[in-house]
């Protein structure tokens, strides 16, 4: 057998142009979630399907693939997914962020600032922000469709009456261009900031219920808040022990069973970065110690 | 802009229901004023309820029209206005008040949050001024603001009643609708809510129609009575007299039916 056992990236032509289709709607209309046709992928939902798809739908053969979960290049999710497309489209793939012209995420926006020739895909699980407030689907949409989002402050507000801040730290709801709510999936609010005026396109892909939206380059998104409570994005106060950055978004890593704990950047590539950087430099200053 | 206070705020031609060859409501016309009270009563299944979704737009009439008198002092017919001018009269200038309070309220979301979310609907974003204005009311409705974080399905029937009524009485609206709203509640509570509707009516000069099966509560809110039956007004008139002189036959049984009281 000489013929490929998969259409490029896995997904029929057909399939793919009907996604980007729903990809330039979502363009058109920035934070907009237009419904698509998601199909069944041989992975389970919940493990970034939406994505995938999206992903499959923009790869070409010339792409160079990163994939991302919370940050690792090397969990187990984004080891299979990368694999998935080296194996379907037979795209070469990086760690590197700035080497990447696209990159599929779950959880986190990378902390190297992107670039007009890169797109961001998302990974969504459930891609209505008034869901938690408004369940019935019809009412979502007519909230959507007349602008109609006080409630999304009421929400807020709980927070602010419960735990007095808003306690909300991933999923933070977004407005975009000044029109559309949206959830900026399960990121945490830290990365909000980078959304904004972003210079890569964005894209986002929730399999199980079948939407894609997008923020298209330099598209404004702002973090909902209150006048006397204003958004802040989090993070844990300290340094990463790797590379000793004090301004990347850090995870907690527990180093024994007393409790001891330590921070390292959650974005692995990031770190590794700063560390060769740091290292290079360090045996320049040696050199010209030497000289 | 007010020089036409002396037009109706309401007024209601024709409205006509059917659910499919049922009839909800039949041909029901009036007119309601700024600061006037109307009472609907009538047997269950009489249309009460049909009728009053249908003055304020959350039940499409399959004929007739209701016509309202925006704070601009334009009269609009509510079935040509669009959608987004309809909400927003729904959260700022009419108030809905339904005799189950789970329904009228956001059970998920505290005391606070309910009374709040119309201001937020409306554009307010200031925490501390929407929380001020949360107090007041549930000061106003006899709510101990102490209560203002927990969720009304730790509060008592009545006080979910009166938490409804601030909630929408927030935004000083100039219409409300009540439908049993002293429905399913003992006596003394009913007592202590009537009186509490009474002064608010009163003081904020409110336009209502209030359903009720409780004649009593008719005698004691509404300035005018509509008596309903099968989906049609059978008899209409100051609520005096309606309820001591009544002429149709099916309305004396109804005063009959409290003389007891
Ligand atoms: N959604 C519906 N579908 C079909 N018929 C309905 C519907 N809603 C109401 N009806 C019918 O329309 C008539 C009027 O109902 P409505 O609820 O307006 O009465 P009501 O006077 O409010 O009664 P109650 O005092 O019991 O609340 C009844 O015969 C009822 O069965
Ligand atoms: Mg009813």
């Amino acid at each position: 057998m000489t013929a490929p056992a998969y259409n490029f990236a896995y997904l029929d032509e057909q399939t793919k142009r009907m996604i980007r289709r729903a990809i330039l709607k979502a363009v058109a209309i920035p934070g907009y979630q237009v419904p698509f046709a998601s199909r069944e992928m041989p992975m389970p939902y919940g493990w970034g399907t939406g994505g995938v798809q999206v992903t499959a739908a923009v790869l070409g053969p010339d792409d160079i693939l990163k994939v991302i979960d919370q940050g690792a290049d090397d969990t187990t999710n984004a080891v299979s997914i990368r694999k998935f497309f080296i194996k379907t489209a037979g795209v070469r793939t990086t760690t590197e962020t700035c080497e990447a012209t696209v990159i599929q995420t779950r959880h986190r926006v990378p902390e190297t600032p992107l670039s007009e020739k890169q797109i961001l895909v998302f990974q969504v699980p459930i891609p209505e922000p008034l869901r938690f407030l408004e369940p019935r689907e019809t009412e979502t949409r007519r909230m959507h469709a007349l602008a109609d989002y006080g409630l999304m402050h009421v929400k807020l507000y709980e927070d602010i009456a419960h735990y007095g801040h808003i306690a909300t730290a991933y999923a933070y709801p977004v407005k975009v261009d000044g029109r559309y709510v949206m959830d900026p999936s399960p990121t945490p609010k830290f990365d909000n900031p980078k959304m904004d005026g972003c210079a890569a396109l964005q894209l986002f892909g929730a399999g199980r219920e079948k939407r894609i939206y997008a923020v298209p380059p330099h598209t404004s998104v702002v973090s909902l808040d209150f006048d006397d409570h204003p958004f802040e994005p989090y993070r844990l106060d300290g340094a990463c022990v790797l590379c000793g950055a004090d301004d990347s978004y850090l995870d907690e890593v527990i180093t024994d069973d007393r409790g001891a704990r330590m921070f390292v950047c959650s974005d692995t590539d990031f770190c590794a970065g700063r560390r060769s950087a740091a290292s290079s430099a360090e045996g320049l200053d040696a050199e010209r110690r030497r000289d | 802009m007010k020089d036409n206070e002396d037009e109706p705020l309401l007024v209601a031609e024709g409205l006509t229901k059917r659910y499919g060859r049922q009839t909800g409501c039949q041909d029901v016309s009036f007119e309601l004023y700024e600061g006037e009270v109307i009472a609907v009563v009538g047997e269950s299944g009489s249309g009460k309820s049909t009728l009053l979704q249908m003055l304020c737009a959350q039940m499409e009439a399959t004929s007739g029209r209701v016509l309202y008198r925006k704070r601009d002092g334009v009269m609009c017919d509510l079935a040509a206005m669009d959608e987004a001018e309809r909400r927003f009269l729904a959260r700022t200038d009419w108030g809905y008040v339904h005799q189950d309070p789970t329904i009228g309220l956001r059970m998920a979301i505290s005391a606070g949050g309910n009374v709040g979310e119309r201001l937020m609907a409306v554009g307010q974003r200031h925490y501390g001024r929407i929380r001020g204005t949360a107090t007041s009311w549930l000061n106003r409705v006899e709510i101990d603001p102490v209560r203002i974080d927990d969720s009304p399905r730790t509060y008592s029937g009545g006080m979910r009643q009166r938490l409804q009524i601030a909630r929408n009485l927030v935004t000083e609206p100039r219409l409300v609708l009540l439908d049993e709203p002293t429905g399913g509640l003992d006596v003394s509570v009913q007592a202590r809510l009537l009186d509490l509707l009474r002064g608010l009516v009163a003081d904020l000069k409110l336009s209502a129609v209030v359903v009720t099966h409780d004649l009593a509560v008719a005698r004691l809110l509404s300035h005018r009575i509509m008596v309903m039956r099968g989906g049609k007004v059978i008899e209409s008139g100051l609520t005096d007299q309606v309820l001591d002189d009544p002429r149709e036959p099916y309305t004396q049984l109804l005063v009959a039916s409290i003389l007891p009281l």
